[in-house]
C-alpha cells in the first residue's frame, strides 16, 4: 500500500478525468439501451471516427482546431444517425440477438473502414495543433502537486457537456419524446410522435458526445489508430452496466466511479498496475452477481 | 477446337502456377505495431523487385497480416503453410508473435526468417526459425554499458511491457549487466495498449531515477516520454530497438527529443557497398531515407533467396539448413553471419532523437562487451 498524499491528490484528478470520459461514452450506450434494449457495440468505434473527423477537418480542410472539433461533433452525429438507419432500423422487429450481432458487425465494419481509408498507423494531434501543441504539455504546480492543464480542461468540458445533455433529455420536447419511447414505443407512436426520428436523434446525440470524448481522449493521450475506441468503449460499457444500464444518472455515476477506482487502485497498490484493465472486468462480475440491475438501475419485471 | 483451346490454357496455367516459388510474408500490417510491419514490407518489396527469380523460377510473395496479435500470428503462419503452400516465410517482426508463429513453422518444417525479433527464445531449440538481427542479451548489455559508461547513469527505472516477451527479456538482460556495472535498476510494469502512465512515472520519480528506460514498443515509449515530461521528470530517456519507427517522433513530438535507443542500423552509417546501393534504391522508390526495419526486411528476403539458391532446389529442410550456413553475406545492414543456432552476430547501433530525426550516436561491437 502506497500512501503518498501528493500522489493521491494528483491521481484523484486523473481518475476524475478518465472517469468523465467514460461517463461521456457510457451515456451513449445507456440511452440507446434505454430505448431499444440494444447494446450498441459500435459506439466505441463511433468515438474513434469522431477523432478522425476532427483530425482530417484540421489537416485536409485546414480548419482551425476549434472549428474542426465542431465539425467532428456534427459529422459524428450524422454517422450515428446513419448507423441506426442502415444497420439497426431494418431489425426493429427482429429478435434482439440479431440486432446485437449486427452491432458487433457494425463495430468491425467501422474499424476496418478506418484501417482502409485512414491507415492503421498511429496518428497524433501534435502537428495539427502547430504552435499550440505545448498546451498538451503545460501543467499547473501547486506545491508538490503537478496537474496537467489538459486534465482540468477535460474535466470542465465533460461537466459542461453532461449538463447540456441533461438539459436536452429533461427540459426539451425531444427529450420528453426520448423518455416516453423508453417507457413504451407503441403507445408513444400512437401519440403522433415520429419514433424513428427520435431514435435517430438519440443515436446522433450519443455519437456527438462520443466525438467530444474522443477528441479529448486523443488530446490527453496523443496517439490514436483505428482501434483506439475499443478499450474505452468496453470500459464505458462496463461503466454503464455498473451504474445501471438504461439509467442516465447511473451511466454518469458508473463512469466516474470506474475511472476513480481504476486509477486509485493502481495508485494505492502500484505492484498490480499491469492488471489495471482486469479490475474493470472484476467490477463487472461483482456488480452482476450482487446487483444485476446496477447501482441506480430499476429492476424490470419481464412478463412471460 | 474450343475444348482443346481451353484444355491447353488450363495446362498452361497449371504449369505456370507450379513454376513459382512462394514465399510467405507474415507481418503486423494493422494493429499496435503496424508501422513496423509496413516498413518491413517496403524493404521486402524492394528486394523482391531486385531479385525476381531463383533457381530459374519466379518468386511469388504471399503477404499475410496478423493484426499485431499473437494468436493471429500463429493463424497467419498456418495459413501460409497449409493454404498457400509456401516454401519459406519472412516474418514476424516482434518477438512474441514470432514465438507464436515460429512454433507452427517448426512443427511443419517450414523455414522462417525473422527480420527483427531479438528475444533469445525465438530461435532457441528450433531448427527452422532463424533471424537476421542480434539478440537481446547483447542488445541489453550494450545498452547497459552505454548508459553506465557513456551517459554516467546510476539509477534507471525500467518500464516493462508484461505482454511482450521482447520487453521482459530485454529488461532482464539490461538489468543484469547494469547492476554488474554498479548501477541500480527498478522494474515498473505496464501493458501494451496502456495510455495512462502517471502512476508508473510517479513511481519512477520516487525511486529517484536519473533515467527511464522503456523496453516496449514505440506507441508506449512516446506516451511515457510525454507524460514523464508533464510530471516534471528531467532525466534521460532510453529505449531498445522497439523505438525505431518514424511514428515515435510523430506521436512523441518534442517529448522524445534526446531519447537514446539501441538499434540495428542507421542509413547514414553506410557500412558496405550494398548498404549504399540499398539507400539509393530505397530513396528512388519511396522518396525518403530507409528505416531500420526496411533494411532488415530487405536483408531477410535476400538471405532467404541466397539460401534457396545454395540449396539448389525448393526443399524446405535444405533451405532451413542453408540459412544457418550464411557466412559473410553482404547485406544492407552490414556483413551478416548466421550461426548454427540461427542467430546473426552484428553490432549494436545507438541513435539519439535530435531535431525530430534519428541521429547516429555510437556503434558497439560484440567484442566490446565483456559481461563479467
Amino acid at each position: 500500500m502506497n500512501l503518498n498524499s501528493v500522489l493521491i491528490i494528483q491521481n484523484l484528478f486523473n481518475g476524475l478525468m478518465v472517469g468523465g470520459l467514460y461517463a461521456l461514452i457510457a451515456v451513449g450506450y445507456t440511452m440507446v439501451y434505454g430505448i431499444l434494449r440494444l447494446i450498441n457495440f459500435a459506439h466505441g468505434d463511433i468515438m474513434t471516427m469522431g477523432i478522425y473527423f476532427a483530425f482530417y477537418a484540421v489537416v485536409l480542410m485546414k480548419m482551425p482546431f476549434f472549428l474542426g472539433v465542431i465539425f467532428s461533433i456534427f459529422a459524428t452525429a450524422i454517422l450515428g444517425f446513419l448507423v441506426d438507419r442502415i444497420a439497426y432500423k431494418p431489425l426493429r422487429n427482429a429478435p434482439r440477438i440479431s440486432a446485437l450481432i449486427t452491432a458487433i458487425g457494425m463495430s468491425f465494419f467501422i474499424e476496418s473502414f478506418a484501417v482502409v481509408f485512414f491507415g492503421s498507423n498511429y496518428k497524433s494531434f501534435l502537428k495539427t495543433l502547430g504552435s499550440n501543441s505545448s498546451i498538451i504539455f503545460k501543467t499547473y504546480k501547486i506545491g508538490k502537486i503537478i496537474i496537467p492543464q489538459i486534465t482540468l480542461y477535460v474535466i470542465l468540458i465533460t461537466f459542461f457537456t453532461l449538463l447540456i445533455l441533461f438539459y436536452i433529455v429533461y427540459k426539451t420536447k425531444i427529450g420528453m419524446a426520448m423518455r416516453a419511447i423508453s417507457a413504451d414505443i407503441p403507445t408513444t407512436s400512437l401519440m403522433g410522435i415520429n419514433v424513428d426520428l427520435v431514435i435517430g436523434f438519440t443515436f446522433a446525440l450519443g455519437s456527438a458526445l462520443a466525438a467530444i470524448a474522443g477528441v479529448m481522449w486523443a488530446l490527453r493521450y496523443p496517439n490514436f489508430y483505428p482501434y483506439t475506441g475499443f478499450n474505452p468503449g468496453l470500459k464505458a460499457f462496463i461503466a454503464a452496466v455498473f451504474g445501471g444500464i438504461g439509467s442516465l444518472q447511473g451511466a454518469v455515476l458508473g463512469g466516474f466511479l470506474l475511472g476513480l477506482i481504476e486509477i486509485m487502485l493502481i495508485t494505492l497498490f502500484p505492484s498490480v498496475m499491469q492488471y489495471k484493465d482486469a479490475f474493470a472486468f472484476l467490477i463487472l462480475i461483482l456488480i452482476l452477481t450482487i446487483k444485476p440491475s446496477g447501482l441506480l438501475g430499476k429492476r424490470s419485471i419481464v412478463k412471460v | 477446337m474450343k475444348k482443346i483451346l481451353i484444355a491447353f490454357l488450363l495446362v498452361f496455367f497449371a504449369f505456370f502456377s507450379f513454376a513459382t516459388i512462394k514465399i510467405g510474408v507474415v507481418l503486423p500490417l494493422t494493429g499496435g505495431v503496424s508501422a513496423f510491419g509496413q516498413l518491413v514490407w517496403e524493404g521486402v518489396q524492394l528486394a523482391h523487385e531486385q531479385v525476381l527469380k531463383v533457381l530459374g523460377e519466379e518468386i511469388e510473395l504471399v503477404l499475410i497480416d496478423n493484426r499485431s496479435e499473437k494468436t493471429e500470428a500463429a493463424n497467419a503462419v498456418s495459413r501460409a503453410i497449409e493454404k498457400e503452400h509456401v516454401l519459406a516465410i519472412v516474418g514476424e517482426v516482434v518477438s512474441g508473435n514470432t514465438l507464436a508463429g515460429g512454433q507452427i513453422a517448426e512443427e511443419k518444417h517450414v523455414p522462417m526468417i525473422s527480420p527483427s525479433s531479438t528475444n533469445p527464445l525465438v530461435t532457441d531449440g528450433k531448427k527452422f526459425v532463424s533471424r537476421v538481427c542480434f539478440t537481446d542479451p547483447f542488445q541489453g548489455g550494450a545498452l547497459a554499458v552505454f548508459a553506465k559508461e557513456n551517459l554516467g547513469l546510476k539509477k534507471v527505472a525500467v518500464f516493462v511491457d508484461i505482454e511482450q516477451d521482447y520487453s521482459v527479456g530485454l529488461t532482464n538482460f539490461f538489468i543484469d549487466t547494469f547492476t554488474k556495472l554498479g548501477g541500480q535498476a527498478k522494474k515498473i510494469y505496464f501493458k501494451s495498449g496502456d495510455q495512462e502512465f502517471s502512476a508508473q512515472i510517479t513511481q519512477a520519480l520516487s525511486f529517484g531515477a536519473d533515467a527511464i528506460l522503456v523496453t516496449g514498443y514505440y506507441p508506449e515509449i512516446a506516451l511515457v516520454a510525454q507524460q514523464s515530461k508533464m510530471l516534471g521528470f528531467t532525466g534521460k530517456l532510453l529505449a531498445g530497438d522497439g523505438a525505431d519507427a518514424p511514428e515515435l517522433i510523430q506521436i512523441g513530438g518534442e517529448a522524445v527529443e534526446g531519447l537514446y535507443f539501441t538499434t540495428h542500423y542507421h542509413p547514414d552509417a553506410k557500412v558496405t557497398e550494398k548498404s549504399k546501393e540499398f539507400v539509393d534504391a530505397y530513396f528512388k522508390k519511396y522518396g525518403r531515407k530507409p528505416s531500420t526495419l526496411s533494411a532488415l526486411g530487405y536483408d531477410a528476403y535476400m538471405i532467404l533467396v541466397d539460401a534457396i539458391k545454395r540449396a539448389g532446389k525448393a526443399d524446405s529442410e535444405l533451405v532451413a539448413q542453408e540459412i544457418r550456413k550464411t557466412r559473410n553475406f553482404e547485406g544492407a545492414t552490414g556483413i551478416i553471419n548466421i550461426d548454427e543456432n540461427g542467430n546473426a552476430v552484428k553490432s549494436v547501433v545507438i541513435d539519439v532523437v535530435k531535431n525530430g530525426e534519428f541521429a547516429f550516436e555510437a556503434v558497439i561491437n560484440p567484442d566490446q562487451i565483456v559481461v563479467k
